[in-house]
C-alpha cells in the first residue's frame, strides 16, 4: 500500500493494533470483482449484496403500499368513480351506473398481496437481509461472509421469488386472493375462487423460492457470527445489532421449514388430489370427495412460522434502534446483558404462543390458556426492552438527526403497538376484537410501522457505510415528521372501529347500520394514508438522489461511533480492511467514559482502567 | 475467500485462551461443516412438520390401517410376512451409514483408495434401499390399488359376521384388504402368478389380482362383473368389492353394513412422506457420486483440507438415514 493512501488514523491504528490474517497474500480480488457484472449483478460481496436486498426491499415497499392505497380509496370512496385509474388496472375496474369501482375479487387480491409482499419481501428480506448482510461481517471484524456464494444464492432465490409473484399480479385471473395467511380452503381447491388457481400456484411457488432464500441467508448469518468474529470479540462484546441478527436467523432457520413442510402438503392437495387440509367441503352446492383433512393442521403449521415470523421482522429493528440511540444519545446502551436476554427470551417465546393467532379457529380452549400465559409473558422482555431505550437516551446529549427521531419514534410506536398487544392476547377479549380493525390497527403499528421506523433509521444511519454519501437531513425530517404524525392518523382510529366491531377484510361496510357512521372516519383514514404515502415517495427520492448526489462522506466515523464498521475504508474494499483486520478490546458502548466521547472497540484498555457494566 | 478464512482459522486455533473468544472456531469445526449442521437442523424442522401432521391426522380418525396386514408382502410372491420386506429395506439403509462412518474414517487418514470403495459401498446401499422402495411402492399401487386417494385398507371399528358365509365372523380392529373385481376381459391367465411375478398390473385400468390367495377372501371373478349391488358385497364405481356384513356388537349391533374405504389421509402421508425421504436419499445418492467422483480425480488433495467434503456429506446421509428411523416408526411400527 502506498504512504499515500494512509491518510485515515483508522488505517494507521489497525495497522498498529490490528491482526494480520494473511487475507491479502492471497490473490483473489479478480475472481470476485473483476467486471460489473461480478461486481454489482452477481457479487458475492456482502456490502453489495446487502444494497441489492435493499433496493429490492424499497421496491417491493413502494409496490405494496400503492396496493394498500388502491384498496384504501375504495374503502374510503365507496361511491367515487374510479374510471381514473382504469389505465393502471384495466378490467379490475368495474363500469356500473357510469361509477367505476374497484372488483371485489381484486380488491381482496390487493390486499392479500400487500400483506405478502410487506411481510416476506420488505420487512422479512428487505430488513434483516439487508442489515444482516451490510453490519454481520463488518461489525464482528470479518472479511465477508461464511459463505459469499451461497449469500449470493440467497438474493437470488429472493430475486426469483419476487419475479414470480409480480408475475402473478398481470394473470388474467389475478393473484392470490385469500389472505395472506393462505389459509385452506381458498388456497387448496383452485376452484374455490377466482386468485385460487394460478394465482396460487404462483404464490406458493414465490414462497417456497422465498424459503430457500431465508435458509440460505440464514445458516450464512449464524455461522458468520459463530465462527468469523475477529480476535477479541467474544459473543458478550458483540453489538446489539449482531445479536439481534444472530436470533432472526436462529428463528428463520427453526420456523421457516415449518411453512416449507405445511405448503408442500397444500400443493399436494392443489395438485393431486389429497386432502391434508381438507375436510367436507361443498363447493357451489357439490360435496367434493375430499375428508379426513384439517384445515387447523393448516394453521397449526403456518402461524408456527407465522408467529416467529413477527419477531423475524421487529427484532432486526431492535437491534438497529438500540444502535441508533446509543450513538446518537452519547452515551453507552443501559443495560446491556438485560437487552441480551430478552432478545434471547423473546426469541425463545416466540415458539411457543403460535395458536393464539387461532384463538377463534376452534382450538381446544384450555389450550388457549397455555398460549395466553406465554402471549402475556412476552411482554416482560419487550418491557425490559423499553424501559432500557428510554434509560439510554435519558440525560443523554442527544443528537435529534433523522436516525436518531426514527429511532425514538420507533420506541413509541413499539409501546403504543404492544399495549394492544396484551388486548389481543387474552383469549377472553380476543373473542370481541378477532378480525376485527383493532387487530389491524394493533399489528400494523407494532410490526408494521414499527419495523419501518427501525429500518429507516438503520438506513439514514448507515446510509453513508453504504453508499459514502449522506442523505439529505431536510427531506429526512419531513419524512419522519410525515410518517410519524401520519402513521398514528391511519392506525390511531382503526383502534376504535375496530372496537366498534368492523371487522376487517370487508370490500365496504357503509350498508351496516351499525357502521355506517364511521363512514368519515374512513374517509379521514384514507387521506391520511394517501399522505403518508407522499412522504414515502420524498424518502425514495431522497434515498436514489442521495446515491449519487447526497452529502460526501470525508470522514469515516462521522457519527463517532465505536463499532467496527466505521473503521474500514469508505469506498468499501474486498476483504473490508485494506491490511490488518482490527482487533476488539472493549464492548461496543464504550461512550463519555473518562472524559473521552468515545472509545472505538479496537483501541486498547488503557492501564487501571474498567470494562463497561462488567464485561469482559 | 473460503479457503484463505479456514487457513487463517487453523492457524490461531492453538492460542491460548477461551474458544469464544474471537478469532476462533468455538465447536472446532470449519464453517462448512457448521452449515451442514444448521441445514440438517432446518431439514429436521420440515420433516417434523409432516411427522406432526401424520399424528394429527392419524389422531383424528376412528380407525388405521395396522401396519402388520399392509406391509406384509415380500418379492418372490410372498405373502404374511410382516415387516419382512422393511426390515431388510432398514437393514440395508443403516448398513450404508456404517460404510459411510468408514469413509470418512479413511478420510480422516488420507487414504484415497479407501474412501472411494467405501463411498461406492455406501452408493449401493442408497441404490438398493431407493429399489426396495420403487418395489414396496410399486405393489402397493399395482396390486393393492392403494394411491395417495384411495386406501384399500381398513380396520373395523366393531364386530361382525360376513354375509358371504365364506368370510366368517370377526371381532373389533379385524384387517382387511378391499380387492377390486376382475373385469371380464381381464380375467386370463395370471392365476397362480404371486404378488412378486405380476407384469400386466399397467395393463388392466380395473385392475385384477390373485386375492382368492390370500386367506380370508372369497374367489371374486365370477361373481362381481361390473359395479353394483350384489347379495354379499356391493361393488363401487372404482370396483373396489365392499363385502356387506352384520354387526354384532356396539350401537349398531343387528344392522347390516358394507365394508369402507380406510382413512385417505393414509396413502397420502404414506406416499408424501416416504416420498420425501426417498427425494432425500436420491440427492444423497446424487451427490455421494459427485464427491466420489472428487476424491477419485484428487481435488480434495488439492485444496488441502483433509476431506472435508467427505465428512459433510456423510452428516447429510446419517441425517437422512436418522429420519428414516423415525418414519419406520410412524408408519410401520406404531
Amino acid at each position: 500500500m502506498a504512504e499515500l493512501e494512509k491518510v485515515h488514523e483508522e488505517d494507521i491504528l489497525i495497522e498498529k493494533l490490528g491482526y494480520d490474517d494473511h487475507f491479502h497474500d492471497h490473490h483473489h480480488g479478480d475472481k470476485y470483482q473483476s467486471n460489473f457484472i461480478n461486481h454489482y449483478i452477481f457479487s458475492m460481496d456482502h456490502k453489495i449484496i446487502a444494497r441489492q436486498f435493499l433496493i429490492t426491499g424499497i421496491i417491493w415497499a413502494f409496490i405494496g403500499a400503492a396496493m394498500s392505497i388502491i384498496f384504501r380509496l375504495q374503502l374510503g370512496f365507496p361511491e367515487a368513480d374510479f374510471q381514473w385509474l382504469k389505465p393502471l388496472l384495466g378490467k379490475w375496474i368495474v363500469v356500473e351506473n357510469g361509477i367505476g369501482s374497484l372488483a371485489p375479487e381484486f380488491y381482496y387480491a390487493l390486499v392479500t398481496m400487500h400483506g405478502t409482499i410487506l411481510v416476506f419481501f420488505v420487512l422479512t428480506a428487505g430488513l434483516s437481509g439487508t442489515f444482516s448482510n451490510l453490519l454481520i461481517p463488518l461489525q464482528l471484524g470479518a472479511r465477508d461472509m461464511a459463505s459469499p456464494f451461497l449469500n449470493m444464492l440467497s438474493y437470488w432465490f429472493f430475486f426469483t421469488a419476487g419475479i414470480v409473484m409480480f408475475y402473478s399480479l398481470f394473470i388474467s385471473t389475478g393473484p392470490f386472493s385469500g389472505g395472506w395467511t393462505a389459509y385452506p380452503p381458498l388456497s387448496a381447491l383452485p376452484q374455490a375462487s377466482t386468485g385460487s388457481g394460478t394465482g396460487m400456484t404462483l404464490w406458493v411457488v414465490s414462497l417456497v423460492l422465498f424459503v430457500v432464500s431465508v435458509l440460505l441467508g440464514g445458516i450464512n448469518y449464524v455461522t458468520t457470527v459463530l465462527n468469523l468474529r475477529t480476535k477479541g470479540m467474544t459473543l458478550w462484546r458483540m453489538p446489539l445489532t449482531i445479536w439481534a441478527f444472530f436470533v432472526t436467523a436462529i428463528l428463520g432457520i427453526l420456523s421457516f421449514p415449518v411453512l416449507a413442510s405445511g405448503f408442500f402438503m397444500l400443493t399436494m392437495d392443489r395438485a393431486m388430489g389429497t386432502s391434508f387440509f381438507l375436510s367436507e367441503i361443498f363447493i357451489q352446492g357439490q360435496a367434493l370427495d375430499r375428508i379426513g383433512g384439517s384445515p387447523v393442521l393448516y394453521q397449526h403449521l403456518f402461524w408456527f412460522l407465522g408467529h416467529p415470523e413477527v419477531y423475524i421482522i421487529i427484532l432486526p429493528a431492535m437491534g438497529l434502534v438500540s444502535e441508533v440511540l446509543s450513538v446518537h444519545a452519547r452515551k453507552p446502551i443501559f443495560g446491556y446483558k438485560a437487552m441480551v436476554l430478552s432478545i434471547l427470551a423473546i426469541g425463545f417465546l416466540s415458539f411457543i404462543v403460535w395458536a393464539h393467532h387461532m384463538f377463534m379457529s376452534g382450538v381446544n380452549p384450555f389450550i388457549s390458556n397455555f398460549f395466553v400465559v406465554f402471549t402475556l409473558i412476552i411482554a416482560v422482555p419487550s418491557a425490559v426492552k423499553v424501559f432500557n431505550w428510554i434509560t439510554t437516551i435519558y440525560g443523554g446529549n442527544l443528537r435529534l438527526n433523522t436516525p436518531m427521531l426514527f429511532a425514538i419514534g420507533f420506541v413509541s410506536m413499539f409501546i403504543s403497538g404492544g399495549l394492544t398487544g396484551i388486548f389481543l392476547g387474552n383469549s377472553a377479549i380476543d373473542i370481541q376484537l378477532h378480525d376485527t380493525y383493532f387487530v389491524v390497527a394493533h399489528f400494523h403499528i407494532v410490526m408494521g410501522v414499527a419495523a419501518f421506523f427501525g429500518m429507516f433509521a438503520g438506513i439514514y444511519h448507515w446510509y453513508p457505510r453504504m453508499f459514502g454519501r449522506f442523505m439529505s437531513e431536510t427531506m429526512g425530517k419531513i419524512h419522519f415528521w410525515g410518517t410519524m404524525i401520519g402513521a398514528y392518523a391511519i392506525f390511531w382510529p382503526m383502534h376504535y372501529i375496530g372496537m366498534a366491531g368492523v371487522p376487517r377484510r370487508y370490500y365496504r361496510f357503509d350498508g351496516f347500520d351499525a357502521f355506517k357512521h364511521f363512514t368519515e372516519l374512513n374517509q379521514f383514514i384514507t387521506i391520511a394514508a394517501i399522505i403518508t404515502f407522499g412522504v414515502q415517495v420524498l424518502f425514495m427520492v431522497n434515498f436514489f438522489y442521495s446515491i449519487w448526489k447526497g452529502k460526501k462522506q470525508t470522514k469515516r466515523n462521522p457519527w463517532g461511533a465505536t463499532t467496527l464498521e466505521w473503521s474500514s475504508p469508505i469506498e468499501g474494499v474486498h476483504g473490508n480492511w485494506e491490511g490488518k483486520i482490527p482487533t476488539v478490546h472493549r464492548w461496543a458502548y464504550d461512550y463519555n467514559k473518562d472524559e473521552r466521547e468515545f472509545v472505538p472497540q479496537y483501541i486498547p484498555m488503557e492501564e487501571g482502567e474498567e470494562h463497561g457494566e462488567d464485561m469482559h | 475467500m473460503a479457503e484463505t478464512l479456514t487457513h487463517t482459522d487453523t492457524h490461531h486455533d492453538h492460542n491460548e485462551g477461551d474458544a469464544w473468544d474471537g478469532g476462533k472456531q468455538p465447536f472446532k469445526a470449519s464453517y462448512g461443516k457448521l452449515m451442514m449442521w444448521y441445514f440438517l437442523l432446518s431439514d429436521a424442522f420440515t420433516f417434523a412438520g409432516f411427522l406432526i401432521a401424520y399424528g394429527a391426522l392419524r389422531i383424528a380418525m376412528p380407525s388405521w390401517p395396522i401396519a402388520d396386514k399392509v406391509f406384509s408382502t415380500f418379492p418372490g410372491g410372498f405373502h404374511e410376512k410382516p415387516l419382512y420386506f422393511v426390515t431388510l429395506m432398514t437393514f440395508i439403509l443403516l448398513f450404508s451409514s456404517y460404510t459411510m462412518v468408514r469413509a470418512v474414517q479413511d478420510g480422516h487418514r488420507e487414504y484415497k483408495k479407501g474412501i472411494v470403495v467405501w463411498m461406492f459401498l455406501t452408493i449401493l446401499g442408497g441404490l438398493a434401499f431407493l429399489g426396495c422402495q420403487a418395489w414396496e411402492w410399486s405393489t402397493l399401487i399395482g396390486k393393492e390399488h392403494m394411491t395417495i386417494t384411495k386406501n384399500p385398507f381398513g380396520t373395523t371399528t366393531e364386530a361382525g359376521t360376513y354375509l358371504d358365509p365364506e368370510l366368517g365372523s370377526f371381532e373389533v380392529g379385524h384387517s382387511y384388504l378391499l380387492h377390486k373385481y376382475h373385469a371380464p376381459h381381464a380375467a386370463h391367465d395370471d392365476h397362480g402368478h404371486g404378488h412378486g411375478h405380476d407384469d400386466h398390473a399397467e395393463d388392466h385400468a380395473a385392475g385384477h389380482d390373485d386375492e382368492h390367495h390370500l386367506p380370508g377372501f372369497t374367489k371374486t371373478d365370477a361373481t362381481y362383473t361390473k359395479p353394483g349391488d350384489y347379495p354379499y358385497a356391493v361393488v363401487n364405481e372404482d370396483g373396489f368389492i365392499l363385502h356387506k356384513y352384520k354387526v354384532t356388537s356396539g350401537e349398531d349391533a343387528g344392522k347390516t353394513k358394507t365394508e369402507t374405504l380406510g382413512p385417505k389421509a393414509f396413502g397420502a402421508l404414506f406416499f408424501f412422506i416416504t416420498g420425501f425421504h426417498g427425494f432425500h436419499v436420491f440427492s444423497g445418492v446424487v451427490f455421494l457420486i459427485i464427491i466420489m467422483v472428487n476424491v477419485a480425480s484428487g481435488l480434495y488433495v488439492k485444496r488441502r483440507n483433509g476431506y472435508e467434503m467427505v465428512e459433510k456429506i456423510g452428516l447429510y446421509w446419517h441425517f437422512v438415514d436418522l429420519v428414516w428411523v423415525f418414519v419406520f416408526l410412524v408408519f410401520y411400527l406404531i
